[in-house]
């Protein structure tokens, strides 16, 4: 809607378009803003129901009453619990999630540091999902029944269903052990280590950036496989969705209209019937990106990948619950987050949200 | 009349659509949904696949070959042979007896979250459905927080906090799986909510509580089902990576994440440990989907 057209003609309207959106706004930000908090009183409570001590994880073996008594009182932990709730809260505000018990870090600073690789294998990742994903559906809806569409079913389903640790393993044991096409694990090359630094923390990017392209290959041939896996995962259910979405609107009767007006089946698919599930894609990328994570756990413990994923098992591992409460906000955070982006590009795109 | 004689009869009985009484009307239907479902030979490789699973657990010492916990160094880490199926583990131990006796902790971890997830989602959703106003914004703010989570990342977290072990695994997947449902649920029960008969039960007097067991669930309960029966698969899924990162059922109970975890130190030497764990939970957990999907097909055409 043009802003000429409505001034002129529909001033009240205009008014009560703008009012209506205001308290669209604000119902969305409210509702971010309990999720966020929601989040919080999680993570709060997962962190007091953990059995061990906190008290004898700071101390060790050797304390007599007194110290431990005041390290008590340090961690605040006489205080009733909406005190201690509230106190959280006030750290986390701060950005102060306490410290790593492993690496003696900050916890923030660990987290800034390992989170850049996870966001590029994520980044990687689904748009390998998406690119492959989408035409992959959309064509098996538009050839039902045919082979490819039998192919797009058994891709769906063995993504749907296979253990991706498993996979990643059995991926190193052929293409890593086996023929020597993939490297074992890890970001980069040893001699290539450290050679580029910054500014976003994703090494091909940066690499790309200092032009060092030694560096880059190094990087690309190390993220392929745990990437191309990732994005297996993404795309059997992106294919999935992206098929019913089209087989809905190829049923629309416009369809059939544009059938009758003598349009080429590629405009038909791509010109109409694309143009209205584009929204439905949207969300459920924003979906495939937030499941993608879970997988980023796995992947990145069987590939050796340092990035959050790794960071959240290592920390259970040893029972370092700052890390690992540090982490899973981080992974809440994150998903609010792209739900929002998607909210906010869906308004966009859909003429009809307006 | 001789036997024969006595079943073609009742296949007919069971196809007419002349119905004499209510239940013939019901047995009608159950046969030829059944007759449907049979029909689809890669739903019914799923239910074969299911069946066998609960087999293979519930008579898990007949089928085991070897003690799956009796180790013996002389034999570790043989290849597959006649002896032993799959092989055997750095321990010595009958790889294939440990994947029998794992179907029983698989299958544990299934049932048990679905049965506490079920009756969560519906109470959960149809309150939230049926009674709407702020009651449902409450309950829907409550699920939308726990599915702001992945939910391994969740369940990990959980696991974290609860302690290793097969029951507090349990717990952590049953308290990421149950905001889905409930959301399913909610849905379903939008639908009925303003429909005539329910609208009529209201009027006679019916309590909440009856409207909602007596005409709202029944009325959800395909869909629910369909979902809950896809979901095993992804419960089989969640628990191996649990398993995997030494979240699950603790040694030396043998469970299919953890034997491929565990096979992961001698993959070069012994790829029998990691591949074969490994294939089992896809086969399951694939037979789920399957099954699920065929269930869709026949409970639910409007969204076949």
């Amino acid at each position: 809607m043009s802003d000429t057209e409505v001034s002129t003609t529909m001033q009240d309207n205009r008014w009560l378009w703008l009012l209506e959106a205001l308290h669209k706004l604000v119902t969305s930000v409210a509702v971010i803003l309990t999720t966020l908090f929601g989040l919080l009183v999680l993570t709060f409570v997962i962190g007091r129901m953990v059995p061990a001590d906190p008290v004898l994880a700071i101390l060790g073996d050797t304390f007599d009453q007194a110290a431990y008594d005041r390290v008590y009182q340090d961690l605040g932990l006489d205080q009733p619990l909406y005190v201690q709730f509230l106190h959280y809260v006030q750290n986390i505000l701060h950005l102060d999630f306490g410290q790593s018990n492993v690496t003696k870090n900050e916890v923030v600073d660990d987290l800034a540091r390992v989170f850049p690789a996870t966001l590029e294998l994520a980044i990687l990742a689904i748009t390998i999902g998406t690119v492959l994903g989408v035409p992959l559906g959309i064509i098996s809806a538009v050839r039902r029944g045919t082979w490819i569409d039998h192919l797009a079913r058994i891709v769906g389903l063995m993504g749907h269903s296979t253990p991706i640790f498993w996979l990643g393993t059995m991926v190193i044991l052929i293409f890593y052990a086996g023929l020597g096409w993939i490297p074992g694990g890890g970001r980069i090359d040893l001699y290539n280590d450290g050679l580029v630094e910054g500014p976003t923390g994703m090494l091909i990017l940066d690499a790309m950036l200092a032009r060092e392209w030694e560096v880059f290959w190094s990087a690309l041939h190390h993220i392929l496989a745990p990437a191309l896996l990732l994005g297996y995962a993404a795309m059997a259910y992106l294919s999935r969705m992206s098929r019913s979405f089209m087989l809905e609107q190829l049923n629309q009767e416009y369809i059939l209209t544009a059938r009758a007006k003598g349009l080429a089946q590629p405009s038909i698919v791509w010109k109409h019937a694309f143009r209205n599930i584009r929204v439905q894609l949207l969300t459920v990328v924003t979906l495939a990106f937030c499941g993608l994570l879970d997988g980023a756990v796995l992947i990145e413990t069987v590939f050796g990948w340092p990035g959050l994923g790794q960071y959240l098992t290592a920390a259970l591992f040893y029972a370092d619950m700052n890390a690992v409460l540090g982490a899973v906000l981080l992974i809440g955070l994150i998903s609010i987050l792209i739900n929002l982006l998607s909210d906010v590009v869906y308004r966009f795109v859909d003429p009809r949200t307006r | 009349m001789t036997m024969i004689h006595k079943n073609e009869g009742l296949r007919a009985w069971l196809l007419s659509d002349d119905f004499s009484s209510p239940r013939h009307a019901r047995a009608h239907k159950a046969y030829v949904s059944w007759l449907r479902f049979s029909s689809n030979p890669l739903a019914f490789g799923g239910l074969l696949v299911v069946v066998l699973l609960i087999l293979a657990a519930s008579f898990a010492p007949i089928f085991a070959t070897h003690d799956p916990l009796a180790q013996d160094f002389a034999k570790a880490l043989q290849p597959p042979s006649l002896g032993n199926l799959f092989g055997t583990d750095e321990l010595g131990r009958d790889v294939y007896s440990r994947l029998v006796y794992g179907a029983r902790t698989t299958l544990y971890i299934t049932i048990l979250v679905t049965v506490i997830v079920g009756p969560i989602g519906f109470v959960v959703g149809a309150a939230a459905g049926y009674l709407g106003g702020w009651v449902d914004m409450v309950l829907m703010r409550i699920t939308d927080i726990f599915l702001a989570f992945p939910s391994l990342v969740l369940a990990l977290a959980f696991s974290a906090a609860l302690g290793a072990g097969i029951e507090n695994a349990v717990i952590a997947i049953a308290l990421t799986i149950w905001p889905p449902v409930a959301r399913l649920v909610r849905a379903e029960t939008l639908t009925f909510r303003k429909a005539d008969f329910v609208v009529a039960a209201e009027l006679q007097g019916a309590s909440t509580a009856r409207i909602l067991l007596r005409y709202i669930v029944p009325l959800c309960a395909p869909s629910v089902i369909i979902r809950l029966t896809l979901n095993m698969a992804s419960i089989i899924l969640t628990a191996a990576g649990l398993g995997f990162l030494g979240l699950g059922a603790q040694p030396p109970l043998p469970e299919w994440g953890a034997m491929a975890a565990q096979g992961r130190q001698y993959l070069l030497d012994a790829w029998w440990l990691t591949a074969v764990p490994g294939i089992a939970i896809l086969v399951v957990s694939l037979a789920f989907n399957l099954l699920g999907d065929g269930l869709r097909d026949v409970l639910d055409p409007k969204h076949a």
